[in-house]
């Protein structure tokens, strides 16, 4: 950091913390003795904090001043997309007309229904698709979703016992790997090609008729477009598959090109990634499903649908235009209702500002200041042409010690040692948010730490609310609630 | 009405010179960055195969931020406004104001996953103490910091027991009452192993325990019970199902609440291996059934949880510090192998959840328990006075809802009841289901009136 400005840390004299713990504030018990309930059906006791609210008040906000944001400083996560969050869609989702119970009649809920149907259908404009669920609760919900959809399809087909491999490429999300998995397939990881991009002749030897489907994100996470992607497309076609696309990385094509024109069958969005809603410090997301007519029929239920001819009414007199409708062959539900409607509702709210121009302009300027942020720093950067996001080697430093570095200049440091691909990987997304003067910061600190001493490396991070984090202990002795740390 | 706004269309062009409002920088710049690059144009840095340019229109006009404020407003305005007497498995408790004011600060909204600890600690000690808060409840050593909802952390705890080393079985028993939509999800995240699922058939909403024991055997992976059921009733037999599934090695797990959780019976002390179900009965308003998935376990199981984990930990400096751990049985690390494909979780409304549950403190969170017994006893009670109607149906106790019985079709009397401006369940042609906390208990004697007229 520049000068001395640190991070928050906040001393109490009580704890040998920075904030102590709500139960080392107090600890109360209270008996159940007075419930109304038979004894045998209650439990004795139940022993937390009781604090007053301004201490509760004070407690987490000293805890958010420990807390690094995008609101705080630059977070180029390559992969993540750590895009400014607009506060606007908060205001939206906290209307008390948006505070609906899943199981209200339809024509209750018919703003409700009316959101989600326009955002079916705006993201099925944006990736090319011919239907959409807004169900899956997050990305890795929606490659699960998606795979669950291309193995209903197949078992369709006659062809579910025999179709029992999902190829995807060693660079890949582990998600995509992991997801492949809980549905039951095997997963078959398919090696890059020398420049980085898929090995077209990997993937025909890879491809065949034990092939469910290829996952594929593009551009990859080395920020390359997949040039061949036709080709690709025509190989996994041609050997009975289909072509799944990770929306990670769509936020390099907004309105430049389309998964569904690529020829992918089947999409996941990532609403936090692509469409602005934050992150939360881990959710929640959404990970909406997008699909071809062929495979429509698959979706989870229910999905949402204008009625056709015009607006009916119930018996109460009340207005129904849009309704609920199960999909002839669904696989049925993968989330406990509709998905995380309130992140959906953000999600409309976002698209709704931006329209075409503002999606068009997304993209471009995201891809514009990753390859300012490369011609600025002097790492090497070993494949390109890239766009929404680089990844450098950190070259004789450790990708994680580098990390650990330029958290002393106040910026938030990419995400380390992957891809593979690229040794002790610094992989890097700036994002369209960034103003040129962030990025010339987040240029100089990385510079800085490049040229640092091996010491300063090694004490590094020092300005931060915590020094340097044991990981070992933590895993080896695992302490994960106050009643498993010693007094 | 929504109609007259979405059909105009509002295009309000942004300023050419500072660009989209989120992307900002002027064409000087522009120009700037480009020279630095070595192009002239954004357009070249693009590396797209022209046949596979997206030449169209999505056809979305921009609007500027008051448009879509207004348009939004006025869509969701179209809802209707009944007050809901509706749970079964989604349930609103009033949220404090301070649980906003706090986690809508933008250093926890708009941070992300604490892949960088040491800058990261206010979220992590916030996640901490609220897997401690379960840890309490259920009394269970390990909690995770979120999965998506109740429904998928029921599918997650079936894959634990394929995982889990004691655990030999390939059938996971499920009561008759579960949820369609609970039932359809473990089928697809069990699609993948070999377990498959059955019935339990209950008596009166509970576990029947003779039942429960002839369907037992060694083959038996999982056994799940709520309490209280989705029905709104308090079990009795959960002992009985702790003995039989540990005779047998199977995992018993219990779909609860963290408010049930503080008043009922403690999942350890009835032997429960897992606990899920939903935590956002606490920090979340109704939100269409978005949720926050508890998942807590005994502690053989901590290195097949799926999800994530805080632990604490020391820094260079000797303080204690918290961190992600753990972290080898994660997708990202593990990959095919990992316990789970979860990534993005439910954390933000983890630290709602215990934010809304410091302010209640031991004393407030016993007290909305009761309540939560207390009404639904109290207004059942008082329904059952009418001619037309009987409730409970069930003659046990219960927690928040309740099943009552109708003389008339059901459907009817929810219809009726709702153009007097109250929702119920309807669960068939018989039976109708009844929720009441202290969301909507302001609109009880209202509801009673309406109640009184539609059921004669």
């Amino acid at each position: 950091m520049i000068g001395d400005q640190r991070q928050a840390l906040w001393n109490d004299a009580a704890s040998d913390g920075h904030e102590p713990l709500l139960s080392e504030k107090d600890s109360t018990t209270v008996s159940t003795a007075d419930s109304a309930l038979p004894e045998g059906l209650t439990r004795d006791s139940v022993e937390l904090p009781a604090l007053s609210e301004p201490e509760l008040a004070r407690h987490y906000t000293r805890l958010s001043q420990m807390n690094y944001s995008i609101d705080t400083g630059p977070y180029p996560l390559g992969s993540c997309t750590m895009k400014y969050n607009p506060t606007f869609v908060e205001d939206i989702a906290s209307r008390p007309a948006a505070a609906t119970h899943p199981d209200q009649p339809e024509e209750t809920v018919q703003g409700t229904l009316q959101v989600y149907h326009e955002l079916q259908d705006y993201l099925g404009r944006i990736g090319g698709m011919d239907a959409v669920s807004l169900q899956p609760p997050a990305g890795a919900a929606g490659e699960f979703t998606g795979i669950l959809v291309t193995r209903a399809y197949h078992e369709h087909n006659g062809e579910g016992d025999v179709r029992n491999e999902v190829v995807v490429p060693a660079s890949a999300h582990g998600t995509n790997f992991a997801s492949a998995a809980l549905a039951g397939y095997d997963v078959v990881e398919l090696p890059p090609a020398e420049d980085g991009r898929v090995d077209i002749e990997a993937l025909q030897s890879a491809v065949g008729s034990e092939t469910a489907a290829l996952m594929l994100t593009n551009p990859n996470t080395l920020g390359l477009f997949e040039r061949r992607i036709e080709e690709i497309a025509d190989i996994v076609h041609d050997a009975g598959g289909l072509l799944y696309y990770d929306g990670a990385n769509l936020n390099a094509l907004l309105g430049r090109a389309r998964p569904g024109d690529m020829g992918f069958d089947v999409m996941h969005y990532n609403v936090h990634k692509t469409f602005a809603t934050p992150h939360g410090g881990g959710g929640p997301g959404a990970g909406p499903v997008g699909v071809t007519d062929e495979l429509a029929p698959f979706l989870p239920a229910p999905r949402v649908r204008k009625m056709s001819d015009r607006a009916t009414t119930n018996g109460a007199g009340d207005k129904i235009e849009y309704e609920l409708f199960d999909p002839e062959r669904s696989i049925g539900k993968v989330h406990g209702a509709m998905g995380n409607w309130l992140v959906l509702l953000k999600t409309h709210a976002y698209i709704s500002r931006l329209g075409d121009e503002g999606l068009h302009d997304a993209s471009a300027k995201a891809v514009l200041n990753a390859n300012y942020l490369g011609a600025q720093i002097d790492l090497d950067i070993p494949f390109g042409p890239f766009h929404h996001e680089f990844v450098a080697s950190a070259g004789d430093r450790d990708a994680a010690d580098f990390a650990k570095a330029m958290l002393d200049h106040g910026v938030h440091p990419p995400t380390t040692k992957w891809p593979e691909i690229v040794s002790e990987a610094l992989m890097t997304e700036p994002t369209e948010a960034e103003s040129k003067r962030t990025l010339d910061q987040l240029a100089t600190a990385f510079d800085a730490v490049q040229n640092a001493d091996d010491e300063t490396i090694d004490n590094a991070p020092t300005t931060t609310s915590a020094r340097r984090i044991d990981q070992t202990e933590a895993a080896r002795h695992p302490r994960l609630s106050w009643h498993a740390l010693d007094d | 009405m929504s109609g007259q706004h979405s059909d105009r269309v509002v295009t309000e062009p942004f300023d050419d010179q500072l660009g989209t409002p989120f992307a900002p920088h002027s064409d000087e710049t522009v120009a700037t960055m480009l020279a630095a690059i070595g192009v002239d144009d954004i357009e070249d840095l693009f590396d797209i195969p022209s046949s596979v340019q997206f030449d169209g229109e999505f056809g979305i006009p921009s609007s500027s931020e008051q448009a879509v404020s207004r348009k939004l407003g006025d869509v969701l305005q179209t809802n209707d406004s009944a007050v809901s007497f509706l749970g079964r498995g989604h349930y609103q408790h009033a949220v404090p104001s301070l649980v906003d004011h706090l986690s809508l600060r933008s250093e926890f909204l708009t941070s992300y996953t604490q892949y960088q600890p040491e800058v990261s600690q206010g979220f992590l000690q916030a996640l901490f103490e609220y897997q401690s808060l379960l840890v309490e409840l259920t009394g269970l050593a390990v909690a995770n910091c979120s999965m998506y909802d109740a429904a998928t952390a029921l599918g997650e705890a079936a894959t634990l027991s394929q995982r889990a080393r004691s655990i030999d079985g390939s059938r996971v028993l499920v009561p008759s009452y579960v949820r369609s939509e609970y039932r359809s999800i473990l089928d697809n995240y069990v699609s993948g192993t070999d377990l498959t699922v059955d019935i339990i058939q209950t008596t009166e909403g509970m576990v029947d325990p003779d039942a429960l024991s002839a369907q037992m055997d060694d083959d038996v992976a999982m056994v799940y019970v709520e309490n209280p059921t989705v029905e709104g009733v308090i079990e009795e037999h959960l002992s009985t199902v702790g003995s039989l599934t540990d005779e047998h090695g199977a995992l018993f797990c219990l779909g609860s609440d963290t408010v049930a959780l503080s008043l009922l019976e403690r999942p350890a002390d009835v032997g429960a291996d897992v606990v899920v179900g939903d935590a956002s009965v606490l920090g979340l308003p109704a939100s269409h059934g978005m949720g926050l998935g508890l998942f807590a376990c005994r502690e053989e199981f901590l290195r097949q949880v799926p999800g994530r984990l805080v632990g604490a930990s020391t820094d260079e400096a000797g303080a204690r510090t918290y961190t992600l751990t753990l972290q080898t049985r994660e997708q990202h690390i593990r990959r095919e192998r990992a316990t789970s494909n979860i990534c993005t979780n439910q954390a933000w409304i983890a630290l709602r959840s215990a934010i809304h549950a410091g302010m209640l403190g031991p004393q407030g969170l016993l007290s909305l328990a009761e309540q939560c017994h207390r009404r639904a006893e109290s207004l059942a009670t008082e329904i059952d006075e009418f001619d037309g109607i009987s409730a409970p149906a069930r003659d046990c106790h219960h927690f928040r809802e309740f099943v009552a019985t109708v003389d008339s079709d059901a459907g009817d009397v929810a219809t009726a009841l709702q153009e007097r401006g109250y929702i119920v369940h309807a669960l068939d042609e018989d039976r109708l289901q009844i929720c009441v906390t202290d969301a909507n208990d302001h609109a009880v004697n209202g509801f009673l009136d309406a109640v009184s007229e539609v059921v004669v």
